[in-house]
C-alpha cells in the first residue's frame, strides 16, 4: 500500500510518494530529495552523523520512520546558511578547526543548532560536551567542535546582554 | 527490515483493536523499536502508529497531589520541566543520563518503559536466545556476561533492564495506566515487570493489545524532593546503559531518617526495590555506616549469573555513595554530567 506524506523541507514543502512503509527519514531525504548533506553513519542511532531538525528539535534521521512523520518541518544542513553566508556555526567550525575529514560535520552542526535551541547548557563548557555527546567524532577534533560552539553560545549570550541592558 | 502493514488510527480504543492480533506492534518514536527491527531481533507484521492519538502527550496535576504523565511525553521535554524536576528531581536527573540529546528528544515516556535489553546476545541473531527466541537456549550464561544480572536472574536468561528513568519511578512507587480490550486498569511500575523465570520473552503484565497510556506519581513522592538522587555507574562518561545505577531518596526530620526509598539498576531484568535496605535506614542517622548497612542487606540475595561477580561489591558501593548524595541535599541545579560519579561543580572541567 502506498502513502503519501508532505513535508517542510528547508521552508519548501515536498510531496513524496512511497511505496514502502520501511524508508526512514534519513534515506528519503538522501535517496528520494537527494540532499546528501545528512550522512549515514552506523545508521542505528549511535553516532548522530544523521541529526537534523524536526521543528527546531534535534533527532537522529536513521531512526525516525518517515511515513510517521508526515506533515513534519525539518531543518538539514543545506538549509542553514543564507546564501553565500555561512551559519554562524558552520563558519565557527571552520574558525576553531572543529573538523578533519568532516564527515560527521553536519550532524555536529545540526545537533549544535538543537543544543542552542534548547537553551540548557548556556556557556559551560562541559554541558556542551555532555549535550554533544551524541555525535561521534572518529578524527577526534572534539575540543575544536566544543570551542566552536562555545564561541557562538558566548556570542549569542552577549548579544542578548546588549539587547536587554 | 521485514516489510510491515503501517496503520494510524484515530483514538485509543481503535489503537487497541489494531494491535491484538499476533505480530502488531506500537510504533511511538521508535528509537528502540526501529533499530531492533533493523537488526532482525524484532519482526512485526504490523506498526500501529500512535503518535497522533489524542491526549497522551500531557503532564497533569492530580488531586491527590500527584501527577499524571501521559504516554507520548517527550523523555527531555519531561526531564526538562522545571516544576517536574523540582518536584521529581532523581527522575529528571535519570532521565538526563539516559542515551543523547538527539534520542531524549524523540523517546517518549511510554517508550523508555518498554525498551528492550541490550544484552548483546539478543541483538545478535546468530546467538542463541530465549528472549528472542523462546527455547533456543542462553549464549549470554556462559559467554561474556560482565554486565549481566546479579539477582533475580535464570538460567533461561541473565539479561539486564536498560532503563533509568524506571528506577527513580519504581523507588516513588509509580503506576501505569495501561488501555486493554477489557478497559482501562492500573498496575505498580515495580509489578509490571516480570522476571524470567522460564519464560523470558515475557517481561511485563502486558497483554496484546494492550497500551501504556500514562505513568502516574502519587503526591506523597514529592516528600523526597529535598534529598533524592540518581546515580549510574557507566563504562563511559556519557551516553552509555549502567553497569550499575541507583536511585536513593530520602525523607530527613531532625537529624534522622523518617523514610528511604532505594532501587537498583542494572543489576536484574526489572528496576530492583531494596525494601529490606529501606526498612533498616528508618529512624537511623544517616551517616556511612548506616549506609554501608543498609547496601549490604539490598545486596544480600545477589549472586553472579558469570563474570560478574564485581557487580555485586559495585551496587553496594553505589548505593552508599547514592544515599551520601541524598543525604547532602538535592542540588539546585541538576549537575552538568546527571548521575555521573565524576560530576564536578559547575564550570569545572571534568577532565582537567
Amino acid at each position: 500500500m502506498n502513502h503519501s506524506i508532505s513535508l517542510t523541507v528547508n521552508g519548501v514543502r515536498r510531496d513524496v510518494e512511497l511505496e514502502d512503509p520501511r524508508v526512514m527519514l534519513l534515506d528519503l531525504l538522501r535517496e528520494r530529495l537527494h540532499l546528501t548533506g545528512t550522512k549515514k553513519g552506523c545508521d542505528r542511532g549511535q553516532c548522530g552523523a544523521c541529526t537534523i531538525l524536526i521543528d527546531g528539535r534535534r533527532i537522529n534521521s536513521c531512526l525516525a520512520l518517515a511515513v510517521s512523520h508526515d506533515g513534519a518541518d525539518i531543518l538539514t544542513i543545506e538549509g542553514v546558511a543564507r546564501g553565500d553566508q555561512l551559519h554562524p556555526l558552520q563558519a565557527a567550525f571552520i574558525a576553531h578547526d572543529g573538523l578533519q575529514c568532516g564527515f560527521c560535520t553536519p550532524g555536529q552542526i545540526m545537533s549544535a543548532i538543537g543544543l542552542i535551541n534548547e537553551g540548557q547548557a548556556g556557556d559551560d563548557p562541559e554541558r556542551i560536551r555532555e549535550a554533544m555527546s551524541g555525535n561521534l567524532c572518529r578524527c577526534g577534533a572534539y575540543s575544536g567542535i566544543t570551542e566552536a560552539v562555545l564561541d557562538v553560545q558566548q556570542s549569542l549570550l552577549q548579544a542578548n546582554q546588549r539587547r536587554s541592558a | 527490515m521485514k516489510t510491515f502493514d503501517y496503520v494510524r488510527p484515530a483514538s485509543v480504543s481503535d489503537a487497541v483493536a489494531a494491535a491484538t492480533q499476533p505480530g502488531a506492534a506500537f510504533l511511538a518514536a521508535g528509537t528502540n523499536l526501529l533499530d531492533l527491527m533493523k537488526g532482525g531481533v524484532t519482526r512485526p507484521n504490523r506498526l500501529v502508529d500512535i503518535t497522533r492519538l489524542p491526549g497522551l502527550d500531557r503532564v497533569e496535576p492530580m488531586p491527590d497531589g500527584g501527577l499524571r504523565i501521559g504516554a507520548l511525553v517527550r523523555n527531555a521535554d519531561l526531564a526538562h520541566d522545571a516544576e517536574f524536576a523540582r518536584s521529581f528531581p532523581a527522575v529528571a536527573e535519570a532521565l538526563l543520563s539516559g542515551a543523547s540529546a538527539q534520542l531524549r528528544n524523540a523517546a517518549t515516556v511510554g517508550g523508555n518503559l518498554l525498551q528492550r535489553t541490550r544484552c548483546a546476545y539478543f541483538y545478535d541473531t546468530a546467538s542463541a536466545c530465549n528472549k528472542r527466541e523462546p527455547g533456543s537456549g542462553c549464549d549470554a550464561r556462559f559467554g561474556e556476561s560482565r554486565l549481566h544480572a546479579v539477582l533475580g536472574w535464570s538460567d533461561a536468561c541473565i539479561a539486564t533492564h536498560p532503563s533509568d528513568f524506571a528506577v527513580p519511578l519504581v523507588a516513588l512507587d509509580a503506576t501505569v495506566e495501561i488501555e486493554g480490550k477489557t478497559g482501562r486498569r492500573e498496575v505498580a511500575l515495580e509489578e509490571f515487570y516480570r522476571l524470567p523465570g522460564d519464560a523470558p520473552e515475557r517481561e511485563s503484565v502486558l497483554e496484546p493489545g494492550d497500551l501504556i497510556v500514562a505513568v502516574r506519581l502519587p503526591g506523597e513522592a514529592r516528600k523526597f524532593n529535598a534529598h533524592a538522587r540518581y546515580l549510574k555507574v557507566r563504562e563511559r562518561t556519557s551516553y552509555a546503559f549502567a553497569v550499575v545505577s541507583a536511585a536513593a531518596a530520602l525523607r530527613i526530620e531532625a537529624g534522622t531518617i523518617g523514610e528511604a526509598r532505594l532501587t537498583l539498576g542494572g543489576v536484574a531484568a526489572k528496576p530492583w526495590r531494596a525494601r529490606p535496605a529501606e526498612k533498616l535506614l528508618e529512624g537511623r542517622v544517616p551517616d556511612a555506616a548506616a549506609f554501608r548497612r543498609a547496601a549490604e542487606a539490598a545486596l544480600a540475595d545477589a549472586k553472579p549469573s558469570g563474570d560478574n561477580q564485581f557487580k555485586i561489591e559495585l551496587a553496594q558501593r553505589v548505593l552508599v555513595r547514592a544515599l551520601t548524595l541524598a543525604a547532602a541535599g538535592t542540588p539546585k541545579r541538576i549537575a552538568a554530567l546527571p548521575a555521573s560519579p565524576f560530576s564536578s561543580p559547575a564550570g569545572a572541567l571534568h577532565d582537567a
